[in-house]
């Protein structure tokens, strides 16, 4: 399994500030995005926009993830 | 000094924690919670961070601040939380022996903030409305218009 942190409107839209999903080490970002709209439809109008971190650090599609990561998901930032 | 915050920004100290004889020049920049936006009237802004990354992606800025600027020290503290209208939500301090590496580093600063460290804020409006401010997730561009407080626009933020 995978825990996913969520922040801002992804938080707000999941209902809760992580969720957790089946997972197979060395599947992929893209895969993480899908996996997220299939188990919470509500987050599916924020998967284009959707930025992931994986161990702190922006994260491209291809990046792979394993159970051990610390993985976030959230909007684009509008801090400042 | 890299802080995020739900306690109001000492900036007086912040300021003087840049100081130093080997700099000629100190810069401080505060971002405000700006009341108005695109006419609509804002009451609160509540800001969400994930600290740690946060944490993480200020001290990059902070390097690549000092890989072009020859800067003496840097300072930056992000306010997390609900801010009322004229509250500092950001501060960002930064001192180099000349001014013009001050003013430029702090501008970079400023404007990376923006573009890649993880804090979100959500407007709450006059009306009792509330709305995220995400750039580019609702198909309103990342403009000034879309944040009520306006770091990228320093004049009006400030003045």
């Amino acid at each position: 399994m995978l825990q996913v942190k969520l922040f801002a409107q992804a938080r707000q839209l999941a209902g809760s500030t992580q969720i957790e999903l089946p997972w197979s080490d060395g599947q992929n970002v893209s895969r993480l995005k899908t996996e997220l709209g299939q188990r919470c439809p509500a987050l599916v109008p924020l998967i284009p926009s959707l930025l992931v971190a994986i161990n702190n650090v922006y994260a491209a599609n291809e990046a792979e993830i394993r159970c051990s990561d610390e993985v976030a998901c959230f909007p684009p930032v509008s801090g400042g | 000094m890299i802080l995020l915050t739900s306690a109001p920004i000492d900036y007086h100290a912040l300021t003087e924690s840049v100081r130093s004889p080997a700099s000629g020049a100190v810069v401080l920049f505060l971002g405000t919670v700006r009341e108005l936006t695109a006419g609509r009237r804002t009451v609160a802004l509540d800001y969400e961070g994930y600290p740690q990354m946060a944490e993480a992606e200020l001290a990059k800025l902070e390097s690549q601040a000092r890989s072009r600027w020859p800067i003496d020290r840097v300072a930056i503290v992000h306010r997390l939380g609900r801010l009322e209208l004229g509250e500092i939500s950001v501060a960002i301090a930064v001192s180099s022996p000349h001014r013009k590496q001050a003013f430029e580093a702090g501008q970079f600063l400023i404007d990376e903030l923006k573009v890649s460290v993880p804090i979100w804020k959500q407007e709450n409006w006059d009306d009792g409305t509330t709305e995220w401010v995400h750039p580019g997730n609702d198909g309103t561009p990342a403009t000034e218009s879309t944040a009520s407080n306006d770091s990228t626009d320093s004049t009006k933020t400030t003045e």
